[in-house]
This record gives structure tokens, sequence and C-alpha cells, in this order.
């Protein structure tokens, strides 16, 4: 019920507020960066001066390797920030403010409020990754004087895009579930240390959404390891945490 | 289908709300305790009762938000407990505080609203621009409601409640926190809607409601205590009394004592500069009590019947319920 016309309103609502332009700007610039930390690290090091000749030796020199595994690392944290920080209080703000009461006895559902926000996230989330993937397929032509693999290259931005909704679904549950912005930014800080936490044990992480920037690194790097378990849970974990945070919602007292 | 069912179903049918032994309780607060209400369709019905009487909880339950622990409710023939996304099409809601979204103008806001009723292009810019003349905010269609003020807000809020033509028009203190210009208004806006919709506005300023309800209940401690039309209820609580003015105060007084003797006056009370005298029998009070007055030679500024005001039988219907 009025599915796009509460979309329409949440993509306006990031462009007007300027939300989009900030993940966008932040998540290109990190995308642009990451090929070029990989290429001048080591000349920065150089340039500073004192550094003993053994350690500026011990330096290689810089591959495409470094700079994949660069743009998965700031990614791989700005991203799942970024996740967060945009979701955690798109349903308690509304819900503190009033708007969700004054929005929700008109023919809107509980649950279009609830997912059109996630779609309309998602969007600005995807097209913040294209930039950010576009800046640093660009540089890496530019200064590795090679390109990317088109598709393990879109594999891996797919996992990593995978990833950040497991986050974003997470951070929706919270806010759906808090009743002040304060107690969502708690849950979703609880989110953040679990998931990356647990993901980081040796035997349990393989099945945690962090593998899968593991797995996407691999498929750059030309290897065959895969993690069909990490992905098939992500996933579960994205559509089991909009329906309890709809279930929720739709129950609540607003 | 039994006498007492015909009965029931005539009520629900003539009736834009009713409510029959609503109830709602957080934990051991018993916010509605076995409400009831009718509302007959196109009325403006004033909802008085006290800060905590459990006015904004009935129309958060009348229109969705909430939902009561037991009873029965129903807003333009339609079941609350059952009927969903319905019911959002025949009613109009404006809480306390409207809410908006600050980076949109009026029209954007009004506009949002109208593509969620699924009003067309046309219907929508017509409709608008109606609305925006009728609140007095064509000039200001262009700012974002960022830097409204709460009277402008207000205003928004009630073109907002009645932009689809809702059956049923959900008030909650539309004007308590309005300046007495914005509040006139804002009481005006809603006058006009008489005929146009059932009104429901719940308040606590009983001025607001004496200035355009057709019907009054009043609730305290979440139940209903009396709901009358206005006169009705004005003429059933009135006070059997008289209010005496005169230039000599001291004689006034002294007049005023003598008449506590007379077996039809039950008391006897400044008010105001003045003497309230409370009576026991209203005709011969009529009848004896002016020329009393004349004959003790008191040179009379004021004489006259006094008429309850609804503070009166707000305080005395209230009063009762919280001494008992």
């Amino acid at each position: 019920m009025n599915f796009f016309t509460v979309f329409r309103k949440e993509m306006q609502e990031q462009w007007r507020t300027y939300r989009f332009l900030i993940v966008a700007a932040v998540l290109a610039a990190f995308g642009l960066a990451s090929p070029l930390l990989a290429k001048f690290t080591p000349e920065m090091l150089k340039a500073i001066p004192g550094v003993p000749p053994e350690l500026l030796a011990a330096i290689p020199a810089p591959t495409l390797a470094d700079a994949i595994a660069q743009y998965v690392k700031n990614m791989s944290q700005f991203g799942i920030l970024l996740a967060l920080l945009m979701t955690m209080g798109v349903v308690v703000q509304e819900k503190e403010r009033g708007t969700a009461a004054f929005f929700l006895t008109r023919p809107v559902s509980r649950e279009t409020f609830l997912l059109a926000k996630f779609a309309a996230l998602t969007v600005s989330l995807i097209i913040s990754l294209v930039l950010a993937a576009a800046g640093c397929w660009y540089y890496t032509l530019v200064l590795f004087s090679t390109h990317l693999a088109w598709w393990p290259f879109l594999a891996l931005n797919g996992l990593m895009l995978l990833v950040f909704l497991v986050y974003m679904a997470l951070a929706l549950l919270a806010s759906a579930l808090a009743h002040t912005n304060g107690i969502a930014v708690g849950l979703a800080f609880v989110v953040l240390v679990l998931i990356g936490g647990i993901g980081a044990l040796p035997a349990i992480g393989d099945y945690f959404p962090g593998r899968l920037f593991s797995w996407g690194t691999t498929l750059m790097m030309g290897g065959n390891a895969t993690a069909w378990p990490a992905l098939g849970i992500s996933l579960g974990i994205i559509i089991l945490a909009l329906l309890v945070a709809c279930l929720v919602f739709h129950r609540q007292e607003i | 289908m039994s006498s007492t069912e015909k009965k029931r179903y005539k009520e629900q049918t003539v009736s834009s709300v009713h409510v029959e032994a609503l109830k709602k309780y957080y934990g051991a607060v018993h916010a509605l305790d076995g409400l009831n209400l009718d509302v007959e369709a196109g009325t403006i019905f004033g909802f008085l009762g006290p800060n905590g009487a459990g006015k904004t909880t009935t129309l958060r339950i009348l229109t969705g938000l909430a939902r009561p622990t037991s009873g029965k409710a129903q807003v333009a023939g339609v079941d609350i407990l059952r009927g969903g996304g319905n019911l959002s099409r025949h009613i109009g809601h404006l809480p306390e505080e409207p809410a908006f979204y600050p980076w949109m103008t009026p029209p954007e806001f009004l506009d949002y609203l109208g593509r969620l009723y699924g009003l067309s292009s046309g219907e929508r810019t017509a409709r608008i621009k109606e609305l925006l003349t009728l609140v007095r905010m064509e000039d200001v269609s262009r700012r974002r409601i960022a830097g409204f003020s709460r009277g402008m807000r207000q205003r928004l809020g009630v073109a907002a409640a009645i932009l689809h033509h809702p059956e049923v028009l959900f008030l909650d203190e539309p004007a308590s926190a309005l300046d007495p210009a914005g509040r006139k208004e804002v009481l005006d806006l809603i006058g006009n809607l008489r005929g146009q919709c059932t009104v429901i506005m719940s308040t606590h300023i009983l001025a607001d409601v004496e200035r355009v309800c057709d019907v009054i209940g009043i609730i305290n401690k979440g139940r209903m205590l009396v709901q009358s039309p206005r006169q009705e209820l004005l003429e059933h609580y009135a006070i059997p009394a008289f209010e005496v003015e005169a230039d000599d105060h001291d004689a006034l007084a002294r007049w005023a004592e003598n008449l506590r003797r007379l077996p039809w006056v039950a008391a006897v009370a400044p008010r105001n500069g003045a003497i309230r005298i409370t009576v026991r029998d209203v005709q011969t009070a009529k009848r004896e009590l002016l020329a009393l007055a004349v004959h003790s030679g008191l040179s009379l500024n004021r004489f006259e019947e006094v008429r309850p005001s609804l503070e009166d039988v707000f305080l005395q219907l209230v009063g009762l319920e919280n001494v008992a």
C-alpha cells in the first residue's frame, strides 16, 4: 500500500537533508583513496626523516593486491559505520518527533513505513558504493596501469553490499524496537560488537558476514575459496531482521 | 433481533463514533476504565477532561495508534480492532503537537499526503490551493516548515487533517498551546467544519469547548461522567443562585448576612466584589430577593440570576468524582 509514494519521499528526504551526499562523498573518497594509499604509502614512509634504511629496504613495492586490500579494508570499516549511522535513527527519530504517529493514521501500513525506508537506504548505499568502486577502479588503472577484472570486482562489491545490508537490517530492527534514539544507538553498537567480535573467532567466523570480505578479496586474487554458508547466513539475517522489525513495529503502540 | 439489539443497531448506524466499555490498562494504571461514548454524525463533540483523564488515550485508540485492553469501538462504521488500513481513509487526525518533515514546504507536504490518499494530480493541485487559502498560508507556501511557528504548524496540521474530506476528524488539544490570536484562528477553522464532518475535539480548555462544540462529554479517571448537548448540560447543572452588586459594600454584606436566616436561602458568599446567594427555592427567590434588596435601601449596580458556566459544571462534576 503506497510503497512507491513513501519510497519516493524517503529518497527525496535523503537528498534534501544531504544524507545521501554525505554517504556518497565519504564512500567515494575512500574508494578513490584506496589505490592512492597503496601506491604512495611506501613513498611517504621514505620521505619521513630518520627511518632506518633497513626498514625502507624491507618495504615491498606496491602491487595491485595492496590496492585491493586497502579498498576492502576502507570499505569494511567505513561502509559498515555508515550503514549503521544511516539506519539506526530512521524509525526511532520519527517516533520521537511524532511524525510516525502523524503518518501512521494515514493510508500507510507499518510494514510499508519500514520497508520503504530500508529500500531507499539500500538504493543510496548502492549508488555510493558504485561511485566508490568506480573511483577505485579508475585510480587503480591510472596508478598501477592495469584494470581490475570486471566480474571479480563486481562480485567483491556485491558481497560487500550484502554485509552492509546485514548491518542496515539489524540497525533498522534496533530502531524499530527502541523508544529513544539513545537506546537505538546502544543496540546498534551491540550489533557491531557482537557481529565483529564473534566473526573474528576462527571456527565460527567462517559463518559470519565478515567472511564475505575475504571471499571477495580471494576472488580478486584469482583464488577459488568460497564462503557460501556465510552468504546464506547473511541473507538469512537480513530477511529475519526485517521480518522481526515488521512484526514488532506492527504490534507497537506509537 | 431482540429489542435491545435493535436499539443498539440503531444507535450504531446514526453514530459516527461508538465506543462501548473501552478499557486501557498500563500495568496498574487504568488510563481508560470502561469508557462509553456515542457521537452523532455531523456534530462537533468537545471531549473535556482534566490532564490525565484519558482523552489522548481515547483518541490514540480511536485512530489506531494504540490497542485497547478490552471493549469495542467503531469509527465511521469501521471496527477499529478489525478495520486495519480501512480506518485511515475515513478519519483525519491532528495530534496535540503535529509533526512534519521540516525539509518540506507546505504544498510539498500536502501533496505527499494527497498521494497517500490516492488523489489524482489535478485533485491534489486544486485541493492544496483551496486548503492553503483556507488556513491562510498562501504567502508562506515557498518556505520550509522548519521555520514555522507553533500556530502555523497547527494551521497546517488542520489542513493536513481535512485534506481528504474525512468523515470523522480527531483533534487532540488543537488550540491549547496557541496564543489568543492563534486560538481564534484554529477554533474558527474548526467551527467552519460544522456539518461537513464529525469533529471530536479533546481539550482541557473550557472556553474553547463553549465556543465551538455542540455536544460535550466530560471524562475523568478514564470514565465518561456525562455526555450531553451543551445547552442541556448547562441547564441540567444550573446553579440555583443570584448575584447582587452594590456601591456600598458594607451595607451589602450586612444585608446578605440577614438573608442567611431565611429558609429558602442555602448559602451566602462574596464573589468578585459581589455577593452570591445560593437558594433552595428559585421561584421564591425570584419573587422576594429583589424586593428585600430594594426595601433595605441598597443602591444596586447589578442583580442577576447566575447563568452557570461550563467551568462551574465541569468543576461540579469532576470535583464530585475526585471526592468520591
